[in-house]
């Protein structure tokens, strides 16, 4: 059984997002870029079915800008067997809106029949959470969302879901979708002799174009502000005087 | 214009406070029409109907549609769309699974978490863990939303719109219910609660989070969690505030031991008072808290609990 992992290049984690004064966007010039922590959990997952003898070949798949490239080689560094970029953008600043990328891994999954295919549950910059769904609706496959376990068995998998109220557990028909919670593993450092490894490992390039798929946004940005903020309030000295603020200023107990 | 709400109906039970916010937001874009889906679901129509702004309720039960299964309420929807300019949800993790399938039946972009809406096509959304907010028009013949319901007031009560029945789709034999492990509690509902009290990573362990839960039961508070408690395994999963878990907006929110990320703020920092308990007074958590008690929580909570 094939894997097929999709990455997204994104913001680091640890970078403070700065909204443009002009209130176009984000900026993303000259910002450190990773990939897509959640993605990261669903590489390690892929990996680490193939180490465990129920996949053959986990195949890493990034559709964005040139750059998402470095993306790849990181999840061919963490043990990926190959990779293919789909080039959809130039500007780093346009975003591929899941409808889109969702009908480009559609052709994708078309071409490389993968028995399962493993997304992160959303992205950290547009916090969609939506591209796992919309393919699973797009090939007509069934899909388990938001997972923090896995097993696969046989014709199906078993996968563990976090959801408002505590956790579900599902059986799904392969092929599935499944998109990956936070909990579901911990994804490993890649070493620097992967790293040098994975320089060699191959990455076929494609664009958007070669799968036929427009990916003019759906949604326009109308414009991109900071979030309203609050005022930071006053200590206080005891608890005490915490109980007679919340009582006596506040009126909330 | 018509608008299509699918309710939040968990094993036959309306959730009332996330879908009577949710028929405030969809009021704004035209007559809306409530739909309880559901393997039972009368009663959750039933009670729907008393939400004031809600024209008629669809109610289709069938065991295709229990245990929160995306495949088979996204064809009910699908099948009903073409009645309807707008379809919604509020930002439930079992709407989250269910709207963005209908989308792309749909052959349109979902817009997700909507926290504003400016005009039929146009809507806010939280980017970046709530770092940045964005104003996107949808360019879709039709739209599909889920709504953050905090950005919303509670519609009242006191209407009695017409229920009709609806046929349940056939199952679609692609995934199937094993179990679930739903903590069974007495404790208000994290979303809906008028008082949560969170812990964080200071607290330590999950024995010692019994201080975080002994106050909120003192207060008849729901109990919350950041992230970085949860990955730590001192709180479960469902218990988590922040931009990946669960947004509240209580009238008083108490932050004990966390520090205060950016991806929790994005979770609670709506709410009308916010009281933060940390020992580290440089925690960026006293940034946004209306009164911060700088103070070791395993001395200030228990003093807090008994004199409360």
């Amino acid at each position: 059984m094939k894997v097929l992992v999709p990455v997204k290049r994104v913001i680091d984690y640890n970078v403070k997002v700065r909204v443009k004064a002009d209130g176009s966007g984000v900026d993303l010039a000259n910002v450190k870029m990773s990939m897509n922590p959640f993605d990261e959990i669903a590489v390690e997952e892929a990996i680490r079915l193939k180490e465990a003898g129920k996949a053959e070949e986990v195949i890493a798949v990034s559709i964005g800008v040139k750059q998402a490239q470095e993306t790849l080689r990181t999840a061919l560094a963490m043990g990926a067997d190959r990779a293919i970029l789909v080039v959809a953008a130039d500007d780093v600043h346009q975003d591929i809106e899941p409808l889109a990328v969702a009908k480009i891994l559609a052709k994708v999954v078309a071409e490389e029949n993968p028995g399962l295919v493993i997304c992160g549950k959303q992205a950290i910059d547009n916090d969609m959470n939506a591209t796992g769904q919309m393919l699973s609706a797009l090939l007509g496959w069934s899909q388990a969302t938001f997972a923090s376990e896995l097993a696969v068995e046989g014709d199906h998998a078993v996968v563990t879901r976090e959801v408002d109220g505590g956790l579900q557990t599902i059986k799904v028909q392969m092929p599935a979708i499944v998109t990956v919670d936070l909990r579901l593993n911990e994804p490993r450092y890649a070493s620097l002799p992967n790293i040098m490894k994975a320089k060699k490992k191959p990455l076929d390039e494609k664009t958007a174009a070669d799968y036929g798929v427009d990916v003019t946004p759906r949604l326009s940005v109308v414009k991109t502000t900071e979030p309203g903020t609050r005022k930071a309030g006053v200590k206080v000295g005891s608890v005490d005087e915490l109980i007679a603020k919340l009582k006596d200023e506040a009126g909330v107990i | 214009m018509a608008v299509l709400l699918l309710a939040e109906v968990t094993s036959g039970e309306l959730n009332m406070d996330a879908t009577a916010k949710a028929v405030t937001a969809a009021a704004k874009l035209g007559d809306v029409t409530v739909l309880c889906a559901g393997a039972s679901a009368k009663a959750a129509a039933d009670q729907a109907a008393t939400i004031a702004g809600v024209a008629k309720v669809l109610c289709a039960e069938g065991d295709s549609l229990g245990h929160r299964l995306a495949e088979a309420t996204a064809d009910l929807i699908v099948g009903m769309a073409g009645d309807y300019s707008h379809i919604c949800a509020p930002a439930t993790t079992d709407a989250k699974n269910i709207m963005p399938r209908v989308a792309a039946l749909l052959d349109v972009m979902v817009i997700s978490d909507a926290m504003g809406v400016v005009d039929a096509d146009t809507f806010e959304r939280p980017i970046y863990a709530g770092n940045a907010v964005q104003t996107v028009k949808s360019t879709d013949a039709k739209k599909v939303i889920t709504f953050r319901t905090t950005g919303f007031e509670l519609a009242g009560t006191g209407n009695a719109a017409p229920v009709a029945m609806v046929d349940a789709p056939a199952a679609s034999g692609l995934s199937t219910w094993v179990e679930d492990k739903v903590a069974a509690s007495d404790r208000p509902e994290l979303t809906s609660a008028g008082i949560v009290v969170s812990g964080g990573r200071g607290v330590g362990s999950e024995e010692q989070f019994a201080l975080i839960e002994g106050l909120a039961d003192k207060l008849g508070a729901a109990v919350g969690a950041s992230r970085a408690a949860v990955d730590s395994g001192y709180a479960p999963n469902d218990w988590q505030v922040g931009q990946t878990g669960k947004v509240v907006a209580p009238e008083l929110y108490i932050a004990v031991g966390i520090s205060g990320a950016i991806q929790h703020l994005a979770g609670m920092k709506d709410s009308k008072v916010i009281v933060a308990i940390n020992k580290d007074e440089e925690a960026p958590i006293f940034q946004v808290a209306d009164y911060g008690l700088v103070a070791d929580l395993f001395e200030a909570v228990p003093e807090l609990t008994s004199k409360l």
